[in-house]
């Protein structure tokens, strides 16, 4: 399986990547890539399609179809390719500044188009790629480059944004729970319809160290021991300071472009 | 007491807006303009600067923000780069229309594709038509300098256009340089308050962003260009007295060893320091050359330019932008229409470099010069570049 990963990469020419030690991104990405494995597809029936950002430099490792487009515009660019390519698999891997701030409103008309994608967003609660200032996740009190005693503003929950924008399948697993993430990416992929799974993960780096979180190891064991699962929830206190895990919503709603195939059909019978 | 410290360009930027009590502060992060926004942020949150600061969700907020404070009459200031500045674009004309005094540093850096995070005035070249004033620093001191000049100028009740400061992502931004620091006593000689001439006031309701209907567009653009051609004597005026006050001279162009010089160099921003070391050591050898620097591009300043050309016979237009398709560089361009009509003995060289952050050295001025003396001018030339 780990060479099939490997062949999966430019390892020839892309590696060594460029980011940090200890840095979640990879262990997003490696989920990802097994995800894709797992699910028997081949790096030619997908495209992987990213902003800018550390987490939008992920699809220039893997060896398929990819387009790093712009700051934010990840999502437009990939419905344009899915539009035109329905029957690729579509993935957008983004960081939480890309999806939620300056391309926040392609996020919530995406989801609520329910166009067939999948987007893994990679939330470190910072923008990474710019040297760590506050992002929409970066939680309220939390130190950032351009908030230096605390963010004042209230952080976005993507997933309940997912759900309430439309989205049809939302997730969560972080940096730690990598063999759970996989999982999710999976399901996520097989859904028909806007899907999103957002990756709780480290910037040591950056966010780590301005909020004295100790070193990528600390990070995940706090992943680890602060984490709990959907079915762990039983009423919503149990949730409080927790990072849920797991499957948030599952539903069945049309598909876009499904749902304008019919529209067409439709119109030309007549 | 002022003092000359050893500072990065970007923090004493945000130390002339902290000086200049700029009362709102609205940005979003790029690679380079960080540095200023982020030492911003920090001079806000411990109180250095009493201001308002906000991290806005896009650069196109980001102005918008500002074009909001600015009407509610605050004396406002933002900054970015390349792919945020092209972001801001539609609201840019906007700014410049509906005269408001907002100033902005923009830390040039090449527009992407491909992805490029270095430097050069493709970014700012988009927004020559936008009406905004626009002062190119080819150091440290002068973007201290002109950033506190900028409020003075914008505000100035005879122009009430947003001005521009360029300053060169990386080699500019990211450096450390001995800065004169002018202290607050010293710079409220120069300073004023900000009195907006149209704030918006619940009391006397105004309206903002009104409808032209064809009968009245040209109109309103022509008091734009008039204001910015106008703007020329003001901004003169605001150099003099900083010159008198602070012992620093600033002039539309800035002339280098031109006086018996047949050939020019032009360049703007930070290249015009690394061109001033070449024609130094041109000069030793005995080339009859010299330098001018475009600090002034927007008004441009035509009559200065013809001016300072008179004796000379050959100019080798130095630019860091290209427009594709046209006849070169966006310097060019307006170059040439200067002399047309006027000087038709005047060889023109439009020479595009230093693209996406490629080097510029002094010996590339050096080949430059020697190409200009013998050889005849070319449409364009985009030098340093592999086949
Ligand atoms: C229009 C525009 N504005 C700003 C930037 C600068 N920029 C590049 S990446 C980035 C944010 C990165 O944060 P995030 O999206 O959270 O991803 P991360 O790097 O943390 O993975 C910013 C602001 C840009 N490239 N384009």
């Amino acid at each position: 399986m780990n060479q099939e990963i490997l062949d999966r990469l430019r390892m020839d020419d892309r590696f060594p990547h460029i980011l940090c030690p200890g840095c979640g991104i990879g262990s997003a990405m490696n989920a990802m890539i097994r995800a894709i494995a797992e699910s028997g597809l081949t790096n030619d029936d997908i495209c992987i399609i990213s902003g800018i950002g550390c987490s939008s430099r992920v699809p220039g490792y893997i060896d398929a179809d990819t387009f790093h487009t712009l700051h934010g515009r990840a999502i437009p660019s990939a419905t344009g390719v899915k539009l035109a390519h329905p029957d690729k698999e579509m993935i957008i891997i983004a960081g939480d500044g890309d999806l939620l701030a300056i391309g926040g409103n392609h996020f919530i008309h995406a989801a609520r188009r329910n166009l067939d994608m999948t987007v893994i967003l990679i939330n470190n609660h910072n923008y990474g790629m710019t040297g760590g200032q506050y992002s929409p996740t970066t939680p309220q009190g939390k130190r950032a480059k351009t908030a230096p005693y605390g963010c004042v503003e209230r952080a976005f929950d993507a997933c309940e944004m997912g759900i309430g924008s439309g989205a049809v399948f939302v997730a969560r697993s972080t940096t730690y729970h990598t063999p759970h993430l996989k999982g999710l990416i999976k399901q996520a992929m097989k859904k028909n319809g806007f899907a999103l799974v957002e990756v709780i993960s480290q910037c040591p780096t950056l966010y780590g160290r301005l909020n004295r979180m100790g070193d990528a190891v600390k990070m995940l064991e706090y992943f680890k021991e602060n984490s709990i699962t959907v079915s762990q929830v039983k009423e919503p206190k149990d949730a409080e300071g927790k990072i849920v895990i797991g499957v948030l919503h599952d539903i069945e709603a049309p598909e876009y472009y499904e749902s304008y195939r019919k529209v067409c059909e439709h119109a030309q019978r007549r | 007491m002022s003092k000359r410290v050893g500072l990065e360009i970007s923090l004493a930027i945000a130390e002339a807006v902290k000086l200049a009590d700029t009362d709102m502060i609205a940005a979003y992060p790029i690679t380079p303009q960080t540095h200023i926004v982020e030492r911003l942020a920090e001079m806000v949150a411990e109180g250095e600067l009493k201001a308002a600061y906000i991290n806005a969700e896009s650069e196109h907020s980001a102005i918008s923000l500002c074009v909001g404070s600015s009407i509610a009459g605050a004396r406002t200031f933002t900054a970015t780069s390349a792919q945020g500045l092209a972001l801001m674009h539609e609201i840019m004309y906007i700014t410049a229309a509906l005269r408001l005094p907002i100033v902005m540093v923009v830390v040039n850096r090449a527009m992407s594709g491909p992805l490029s995070i270095w430097g050069d005035h493709s970014d700012v070249m988009g927004e020559r038509d936008t009406g905004w004033i626009q002062l190119f620093a080819q150091n440290g001191q002068e973007a201290f300098d002109m950033t506190l000049q900028a409020f003075r100028i914008a505000e100035d009740h005879r122009v009430l256009l947003p001005v521009i400061v360029n300053i060169d992502g990386f080699t500019l931004s990211h450096v450390i340089e001995p800065i004169e620091i002018l202290d607050q006593t010293e710079l409220n000689k120069f300073m004023r308050t900000f009195k907006p001439k149209y704030p918006l006031d619940p009391r006397r309701p105004l309206t903002f962003g009104a409808f032209a209907i064809p009968e009245y567009y040209m109109e309103a653009k022509k008091q734009v260009e008039q204001a910015i051609f106008s703007s020329k004597a003001v901004i003169e005026e605001v150099w003099q007295e900083f010159d008198k006050l602070y012992g620093r001279h600033y002039t539309p162009i800035e002339s280098y060893k031109t006086e018996d010089a047949k050939i020019l160099l032009l360049t703007l921003g930070g290249i015009g320091e690394t061109a001033q070391t070449a024609v130094d050591e041109m000069r030793e050898q005995g080339i009859k050359v010299g330098l001018l620097k475009l600090v002034m591009y927007r008004p441009f300043p035509i009559q200065e330019l013809r001016d300072a050309c008179k004796a000379a016979q050959t100019l080798v237009i130095c630019e860091r932008a290209m427009s594709i398709g046209g006849q070169g560089g966006p310097i060019g361009f307006e170059v040439r229409s200067a002399f047309y009509n006027h000087r038709t003995d005047l060889q023109i060289h439009d020479i595009i470099l230093g693209l996406g952050g490629r080097d510029v050295k002094v010996d590339d001025f050096k080949v430059l010069v020697k190409h200009a003396s013998e050889k005849k001018p070319k449409e364009y030339e985009l030098i340093g570049v592999r086949e």
